[in-house]
């Protein structure tokens, strides 16, 4: 069949409110054919009465809902089908007005491929640069960068690189490997499905050539095998098989696969594909694995060979907050991560992004459409990994326990033992990691205690530290417990890892007094302080 | 060797139907026995093998359902050993409402509000459809997860965002879930999947000789006597066959010659009309689709 020759292409499109994404799409499967004729029927007659003086309103293929309709704006992402002679695609077309950001942030989540449109009167606009980066955010590796409405501009070759500068530039910013820019103009069909006689300038390919022949396959595979349990089937005392679908590398009968969190090894007695037993099986397939021993598997768990997946129960990540509800640290909210749901809370929200500078920004409260760095502690250990290490398993939702919405969707950043940033004290080769200068806060609001990291940094040796504050009081000489024997703090600087001096007090990394008998005296060098910020529940 | 097309969508729609039975307390399939049900059922019974799918299916019957679907359903059910539970508003039966005379109420009274009544009345948290994205405007913009209240009803403008394949099931009492395993399909997909995996559908798919009248501009079949002929109408026999299946006057056919499966393929996908132009509630006004959603309708 000629049109699976390259593949299903997934992908989305975004921009700013008016730069013309439906009528875009809309034009792509008007001029390839693929309108059946009652469609095409009901296009016009709709465009009769529509803002284009009877010329054909190609938006109005996408804009389905009656609101949308009537208001001549998208709210949400609308998914359409098409098939050439050379590939199948699914787009979804996203809204461009900012309160409908996270309805954009779903399409993105959905997508290989995003293309971004750019009103070529306007140029890069607020809303452009925090699409683009939601879908760098989300995942998404290829770009292409239509820069529309070029009929407006009189189809000015000048204006189209001074666009596709700025263009460059954030490209550079969001490390976008992988993007094209095509000038078009949507509603005239310039180098949308054809070549414009109007820019003998632009020799690239036309947007739908180029969609019909990228190669998204590039990139390293993730590594090893694992398939997160979605179910256990038993449907006799004979049969026990974990139900699930592979998420990378592959498994056959006979190999070794570990439990986690458990850790429990067992060799895989047999796997079924859907309904058809294998010897083998791979990425994307929806399996049923037994084992040959018995191991404690439930829903939640994964099978993992090689992968090297971490169980962990904090990380920090980035988060796309989506609630009309502020984001409260403390609060409960239930995590899914891969088909895992368990209790988490935000502990500290490290700073904010501004979607349009990419600036880090201090943040005292979080409020929907907005990104942020934070800690994330769980009720339990799971299984979990960084996003660009394993895809599936760095993905997260928060959901309101109380109103059941999705509150947050969010990426890993770091977890485990390869969670560098924090803060650190280093000699030589060696580094310790210190908590000696987070803060403490009561939060009254969900009558928890909670923790805020400052920002990453690395004392080495030499370096004075920041002892003194409104948090706590550390003596200028004592001594740190570590692997690499005791850190050495004398004058408030830090000497080094040496040997202990006993006439100076001894703390562990978290500031807590040692060789004193419990109870031991939190408040000893810290207070916990009360949150006096304007956090809402 | 990468998954084919189908594959991947057979995956996919696997992976939900199990996390449907994993997460949600009392799941049902609709089963409207039409092509994209019998392509559902046969997911679920691969989804949970060598299970049996772990809920049970549920017909709406209006009552005015071609005699050779009803016929199929049962010949299936007791076939597969499945839980087939047949829902009908029995009161608006008696009462006599039909399509003739009751239009645009006749849907809402037989379909929207049975529909309605039985997931109420057996408490069902989630609801598997076989609803597809490029079947309708308003299909479309639906999650596959779609949350409704507790008056059944959808709101396209608060709908809960959807990041990857996380879905988010969590409800209140009273609310539930409609889930969508095959969204992502198109009608080209379904009719190659019921060809690659052999599945049995309505016969009614098949053109062959049935009696028909010809209505603006439809075709519709005399499935019964209780079919109101307008003076001057005589059924007549002609090689017809239906691109869907539902009440039988409210149901336009087709003239074709297509009685095997890749003859209807080969005339499907050479179609210049799309699907839902032969089910006559489409064409009603532009919207109706979404209005009927969102007063609790599939």
């Amino acid at each position: 069949m000629s049109n699976a020759e390259n593949g299903l292409l997934k992908f989305i499109t975004c921009g700013s409110v008016d730069d013309g994404k439906s009528t875009l799409i809309g034009h792509i499967l008007y001029d390839s054919k693929l309108l059946y004729t009652d469609q095409e029927q009901a296009l016009v007659l709709d465009s009769q009465v529509g803002s284009r003086g009877g010329k054909i309103d190609y938006s109005l293929l996408l804009d389905g809902l009656m609101a949308e309709r009537e208001q001549g704006i998208t709210i949400d992402v609308a998914y359409r089908y098409f098939t050439t002679d050379r590939r199948s695609f699914i787009v979804a077309d996203t809204p461009g007005h900012e309160e409908y950001t996270r309805n954009m942030a779903v399409g993105a989540s959905f997508a290989d491929l995003a293309v971004i449109l750019v009103d070529a009167s306007q140029g890069v606009l607020v809303q452009t640069r925090r699409h683009a980066r939601i879908c760098a955010l989300m995942g998404i590796r290829y770009f292409v960068f239509a820069v529309n409405k070029m009929d407006l501009i009189g189809y000015d070759e000048k204006r189209f690189l001074e666009i596709s500068g700025e263009i460059g530039k954030l490209r550079a910013e969001l490390g976008l490997e992988n993007a094209v820019i095509i000038p078009v103009s949507a509603t005239e069909g310039d180098n949308v499905t054809q070549h414009s006689g109007k820019m003998a300038w632009y020799r690239g390919e036309t947007l739908l050539e180029h969609l019909e022949t990228v190669d998204i396959s590039g990139g390293a595979p993730e590594s090893g095998f694992y398939m997160p349990v979605q179910r256990v089937c038993r449907p006799d005392h004979s049969f026990r098989g974990f139900q699930g679908q592979i998420e990378t590398g592959k498994v056959a009968v006979g190999d070794l696969l570990t439990a986690l969190p458990s850790g429990e090894a067992a060799l895989v007695k047999s796997i079924h594909i859907a309904d058809k037993q294998s010897e083998n099986a791979a990425l994307g397939q929806s399996v049923t694995i037994q084992l040959d021993r018995e191991v404690d598997v439930s829903r939640g768990c994964v099978l993992a060979r090689n992968a090297e997946l971490k169980t962990a129960k904090s990380f920090s990540a980035t988060l796309l907050w989506m609630d009309d509800q502020k984001l409260v640290p403390g609060k409960d909210y239930w995590i899914k991560l891969g088909t895992k749901l368990l209790p988490a809370i935000v502990t500290g929200i490290r700073h904010k992004v501004d979607v349009n500078s990419g600036a880090l920004l201090s943040a005292s409260s979080v409020t929907k459409n907005e990104i942020v760095r934070c800690e994330i502690v769980l009720s339990e250990p799971a299984v979990l990994d960084e996003f660009r290490l394993h895809k599936t398993l760095g993905e997260l939702i928060l959901i309101d326990r109380v109103t059941h919405a999705t509150a947050a969707c969010g990426v890993i950043e770091a977890a485990g033992d390869g969670k560098r940033d924090g803060v650190f004290l280093r000699d030589g080769s060696d580094k310790l990691k210190i908590n000696l200068f987070d803060h403490f806060y009561y939060h009254a609001d969900v009558h928890t205690v909670l923790r805020h990291s400052p920002s990453p940094v690395t004392y080495a040796k030499g370096d004075a530290l920041p002892l003194q504050s409104g948090a706590f009081e550390y003596p200028a000489d004592f001594d740190l417990a570590s692997d690499f024997g005791f850190a050495n703090i004398r004058g408030g600087v830090f000497a080094g890892f040496g040997p202990r001096e006993c006439r100076y007090p001894l703390l562990d990394a978290n500031g807590i007094e040692l060789e004193t008998n419990p109870p031991r005296d939190f408040g000893k060098y810290r207070r916990v302080m009360v949150w006096e910020k304007d956090y809402e529940i | 060797m990468p998954l084919t097309h189908l594959d991947k969508l057979e995956a996919e729609a696997i992976y939900i139907f199990r996390e449907v039975a994993a997460e949600c307390e009392r799941p049902v399939m609709l089963y409207s026995i039409g092509k994209d049900s019998s392509v559902m059922l046969h997911l679920a019974l691969k989804a949970f093998y060598p299970e049996k799918p772990p809920f049970p299916f549920l017909h709406i019957d209006t009552s005015w359902k071609f005699h050779e679907m009803i016929e199929f359903r049962d010949r299936r059910a007791k076939e597969l050993g499945i839980n087939m539970l047949v829902h009908r508003n029995e009161a608006a039966i008696a009462q006599g409402i039909n399509p003739f005379d009751h239009g645009a109420a006749y849907t809402d009274i037989m379909k929207t509000q049975a529909l309605r009544d039985a997931l109420t009345q057996y408490q069902f948290t989630a609801a598997f459809g076989g609803g597809r994205r490029d079947e309708e405007k308003s299909r479309a913009k639906e999650r596959i997860f779609s949350f409704r209240n507790e008056h059944h009803a959808w709101d396209p403008k608060n709908q809960r965002p959807e990041m990857w394949k996380l879905y988010n099931t969590r409800i209140n009492k009273g609310e539930s879930m409609r889930v969508f395993p095959i969204s992502n399909w198109t009608e080209k997909d379904i009719w190659q999947y019921i060809r690659r995996e052999n599945i049995e559908i309505v016969p009614l798919y098949f053109a062959a000789e049935r009696p028909v009248v010809y209505r603006d501009g439809n075709i519709i079949m005399v499935d019964d006597d209780r079919m109101r002929l307008f003076p001057g109408e005589k059924p007549q026999m002609k090689k017809v066959r239906f691109r869907t299946l539902g009440c039988y006057p409210l149901t336009g056919g087709v003239e074709s010659e297509a009685d095997t499966l890749d003859a209807v393929i080969a005339e499907t996908l050479a179609a210049v009309t799309s699907e839902r132009t032969s089910r006559v509630i489409d064409n009603e006004e532009a919207g109706s689709m979404e209005r009927r959603k969102r007063e609790g309708y599939f």
